[in-house]
């Protein structure tokens, strides 16, 4: 290994364990037993549709994309890195990005549902975060939600002749925090509220988590915006393969 | 937008502005996780103490394990995109751009 890559392995480490002396340690998807049975299986079955088209591209893009496996990798490393960053918000209460934007963008939404759901066992498994059998139910709204949102977003500022940059700030910021909005929903379907029904418990837990993610999609936004930016310059080749820049690069 | 260290220090910069002034402001506030603000707000909305039907095989023992268990994934991941970062920049570096990685 050269100076250089061992440099900027040092420093990326460097960085990631600045985060990691965050004093307080919590968790941000539903906690295991949280949710109903019933609703358990419904969120894990529907999610079985996209883990399947998430496979079925993961193994096109490493069959006919060799070369931009190494982006692939990045994609669910910077994943991995998101979401086990809590960071303070201004509600007073911590909550971590989910990272699955920068994937969305460049490979497409299905492939995330697979690349999150590696992050959400380890999660689950591991830190009692999250857990088994809200499996589905987190899949859904953090591998899923956010990721498609994410890349319908990216298309649509790119049509609206939006700086690129910006595009991938803005979708990377908005998946971010649909994710939590699906979460809330997801629980305020299962505890509707005596009053009000479904719509005033969303609203209750759409104030818990939708408002404490606002600075934190806002982080992930622009970290996800200088990782692009990073990959156009050193991977160009690669980011041409997968058609995520447009013609013959040098 | 153009990649080099100013742009990648500015961007750093404004992440931790972002992520310090919660803790400088709210002085009083017990920085806790939005999912246990939930639970609270499950048990109001049921008016019963809720309990949750069943509990993860394991929890870390201590808020120490734990933070170690979340540093590993944390290290995992850093390590794995410094190390692609890092080859990426050399290829670069050295003018080889149609180098397989």
């Amino acid at each position: 290994m050269s100076n250089a890559e061992r440099k900027t392995i040092a420093a990326s480490t460097v960085f990631a364990a600045m985060f990691c002396i965050a004093p307080y340690a919590y968790a941000m998807h539903i906690m295991e037993g949280f949710l109903p049975p019933k609703y358990c299986i419904m969120w894990g079955a529907i999610c079985v549709p996209f883990l399947v088209a998430g496979f079925i591209s993961l193994k096109k893009i490493i069959r006919d994309h060799r070369r931009a496996v190494i982006i692939l990798a990045m994609a669910g490393a910077y994943t991995f890195v998101l979401s086990s960053l809590k960071i303070p918000s201004v509600t007073g209460s911590c909550s971590h990005p989910t990272g699955t934007g920068l994937g969305a963008i460049l490979f497409g939404p299905s492939v995330m549902s697979v690349l999150g759901i590696i992050v959400l066992i380890f999660q689950a498994l591991l830190l009692a975060h999250g857990g088994i059998t809200t499996l589905g139910a987190n899949t859904f709204s953090m591998a899923i939600g956010g990721p498609f949102v994410s890349y319908g977003i990216y298309k649509l500022c790119l049509k609206l002749k939006s700086p690129k940059s910006l595009a991938v700030m803005l979708s990377a910021t908005i998946g971010d925090l649909f994710t939590y909005c699906i979460t809330s929903y997801q629980l305020a379907l299962a505890y509707p509220s005596k009053v009000g029904g479904v719509t005033a418990s969303a609203l209750k837990f759409l104030s818990i988590f939708a408002i404490t993610q606002v600075p934190i999609a806002i982080i992930e936004g622009i970290g996800t915006a200088l990782v692009v930016a990073m990959l156009e310059k050193y991977a160009s080749k690669e980011l041409t393969d997968i058609n995520f820049l447009k013609g013959a690069v040098k | 937008m153009k990649f080099n260290k100013k742009t990648a220090a500015i961007c750093i910069i404004i992440c931790v502005i972002i992520g310090v002034i919660p803790l400088i402001f709210d002085k009083g506030a017990e920085f806790g996780g939005s999912d246990d603000a939930a639970s609270d707000e499950i048990s109001q909305i049921t008016g019963t103490d809720y309990k949750p039907w069943i509990t993860p095989l394991f929890t870390p023992p201590s808020t120490e394990a734990e933070s170690l268990l979340f540093c590993i994934q944390t290290g995992i991941g850093a390590g794995i995109f410094g190390f692609c970062a890092g080859r990426l920049y050399e290829r670069k570096k050295k003018n080889r751009d149609n180098d397989e990685l």
